[in-house]
């Protein structure tokens, strides 16, 4: 009984981690930015479908729309303003242009967090949900957004398994993070390329988002938080590996849930932390990490 | 060293030594105060820079050093009622076996791996303070029946002291032959262990170096706030302030780093009027130095001073 609750509590919240994570690791692979405003731009796109809905008077899938659109916007902007000054430019070492990748995307997110606590204050905003209602799965009552939010995720980890596998732009992109010179060796421009990965990492962010603000809610004090779990998952699985996100994000939702209800919700962060040391220690490169 | 007494840094440095040394004498105790908390971040910033700009140690968690020193002294001082200077100096080597921890990973992982550790040893540390909270007085904060003491002047010259004496001991550590090889192992540690220089060593003597200055400090800011809350030492956010400090001063410039911080510190408290919107301020101008002086303010200024 309590294993299945867990089971299927677990399955929502993991597969919603997985999405975030896996538009975090995508830019990493492909472009080795690790972008730490992250928590940030999921926070934005949840807020801004909160405010399209109660300020704008928008219908929920226009205002979930318009929150992913937010999103898009963010990591473009993201890109141009702070990432591609940085690669581009001269004064700074290469190989100190990680740190400043870091440094810089911790201020943006910083930045987008203060606006999002000056304009709409810090208190937690709850999207409304598109489905409602609860459904009963074996004796045990469900959230009917509970399995919208599953589905969701899972149909677009899949759409973007086609887009990345089966379409010219898909297999640029995987090309750029196995080897970005013999990409540009074969006439292809990797900013362009660039620009695709951002635009997709803004989409999956922005859905990401919208469905964690239906789900648990958001204020501007999630974004630390959403940063770092979508981090550590993302090195648990190996940097740049996507698959091996998508496991990662598994084990640390499962592993979240249940010790949420095996011993108790205020230890619920801690095994994972403990597991991503233990890991670290004994494969730093991560499940599925190629190094 | 000899040629360093007659540079013009170190008459530079003297002279604001000397002016900030006199300025309990003319300003008020609101200012004092806040240039107390400056003086001491400045410390944690300078041996955050000894880490990433010298090792090459990219530490996101100087919280976790500043942290266990703070919390370490505050604890012994509110169990046991031992003498504040005896706390201090337990925090400061508590610290030191926490820099030893975080050193371990060091040796395996780089990059943004190391990175993450050190992002959850301040999260873990968090969280252990928030589950014993009897210990630690959890989300509510610590109380510390003793101070060093209650007069503003006194406690700005400790900080002011403390300051310079641990500036002049990073420095001097940072331009040594020491320094230059942990410069070099930061940089290229095939080539500086093909030389013959012991990395793990160098690095070790690092985070050992930047542990005790990180505790001490943080452990002198407890006593000097009376309290010690997950908020002031171990958050993460005080953690992105050191870094910002360190990289907006000049990182590889150690003195820059005291700089940024005291410049965060002031900025962050003149902007007060503007209410929330202040670390919206900060941040924007820390991102537009980081973007358009990769250097810092000392970085800029030194190279200035290279070119003419």
């Amino acid at each position: 009984m309590l294993a299945l609750q867990i089971l299927i509590d677990g399955f929502a919240i993991s597969a919603l981690y997985a999405l975030g994570a896996t538009g975090f690791t995508l830019i990493f692979g492909v472009s080795g930015v690790l972008n730490l405003s992250h928590g940030a731009i999921m926070v934005a796109a949840a807020v801004a479908a909160w405010a399209a809905a109660s300020v704008l008077h928008l219908d929920i899938y226009s205002g979930a729309l318009f929150g992913v659109g937010v999103a898009l916007i963010m990591a473009f902007a993201t890109y141009f303003a702070v990432v591609k000054p940085i690669q581009n430019s001269r004064r700074i070492p290469n190989e100190e242009k990680e740190i400043f990748v870091l440094t810089g995307t911790l201020l943006w997110g910083i930045m987008i967090q203060e606006l999002i606590a000056y304009f709409f204050t810090n208190n937690a905003k709850t999207v409304l949900p598109i489905v409602e209602g609860v459904v009963d799965i074996f004796g045990n009552r469900t959230p009917r957004n509970n399995i919208f939010t599953a589905l969701v995720c899972c149909l677009v980890i899949g759409l973007l398994w086609l887009l990345v596998n089966r379409t010219r732009t898909g297999k640029a992109v995987l090309a750029a993070s196995m080897n970005p010179r013999g990409v540009t060796l074969l006439g292809l421009e990797l900013t362009q390329i660039y620009i695709v990965v951002w635009g997709i990492y803004g989409i999956l962010a922005g859905i990401a988002g919208v469905l964690l603000g239906m789900f648990l809610g958001v204020s501007s004090y999630s974004v630390g938080p959403l940063t770092a779990s979508a981090f550590s998952i993302v090195v648990l699985g190996g940097l740049g590996s996507v698959s091996g996100s998508l496991i990662a994000a598994f084990v640390v939702g499962y592993l979240e849930t249940i010790t949420a209800y095996m011993i108790s919700p205020a230890y619920r962060t801690i095994p994972a932390l403990l597991l991503l040391v233990f890991v670290m220690y004994i494969r730093p490169q991560g499940l599925l990490g190629r190094r | 060293m000899a040629n360093f007494f007659t540079s013009r840094l170190f008459f530079i440095s003297l002279v604001c030594v000397v002016v900030a040394a006199t300025l309990p004498l003319y300003v008020s105790g609101y200012i004092l105060g806040l240039l107390t908390v400056a003086f001491y971040f400045g410390v944690f910033a300078m041996a955050w820079d000894l880490l990433f700009g010298f090792a090459g140690e990219v530490n996101f968690g100087p919280t976790f050093l500043i942290g266990t020193g703070a919390y370490t002294a505050g604890i012994l001082n509110n169990q046991f009622g031992w003498s504040v200077y005896v706390c201090i100096l337990l925090g400061a080597l508590a610290s030191v076996v926490a820099g030893f921890v975080l050193a371990l990973p060091a040796l395996r992982v780089r990059g943004p791996y190391f990175g993450l550790t050190t992002l959850v040893a301040v999260l873990m540390l968090q969280n252990f303070i928030v589950v014993f909270a009897d210990l630690t007085g959890g989300e509510i904060g610590l109380t510390i029946p003793d101070v060093i003491t209650i007069n503003a002047g006194a406690n700005y010259w400790i900080a002011l002291g403390f300051m310079s004496i641990s500036a002049a001991i990073l420095y001097g550590l940072s331009q040594s032959p020491v320094g230059l090889v942990l410069q070099a192992s930061g940089q290229d540690p095939v080539q500086a262990g093909a030389l013959g220089f012991n990395i793990v060593k160098h690095k070790l003597a690092a985070f050992i170096v930047s542990a005790f200055f990180s505790g001490l400090s943080g452990a002198l800011l407890v006593f000097y706030f009376g309290t010690a809350s997950v908020g002031t030492v171990v958050d993460v956010a005080v953690g992105v302030n050191v870094i910002v400090s360190a990289v907006l001063g000049g990182r590889r410039t150690v003195l820059g780093a005291a700089l940024g911080a005291i410049f965060l510190i002031v900025a962050g408290e003149f902007l007060r009027p503007t209410g929330e919107l202040a670390t919206f301020i900060v941040s924007a101008v820390a991102l537009l130095v980081v973007l358009f002086f990769p250097g810092g303010f000392l970085g800029a200024a030194l190279s200035r001073e290279a070119r003419s």
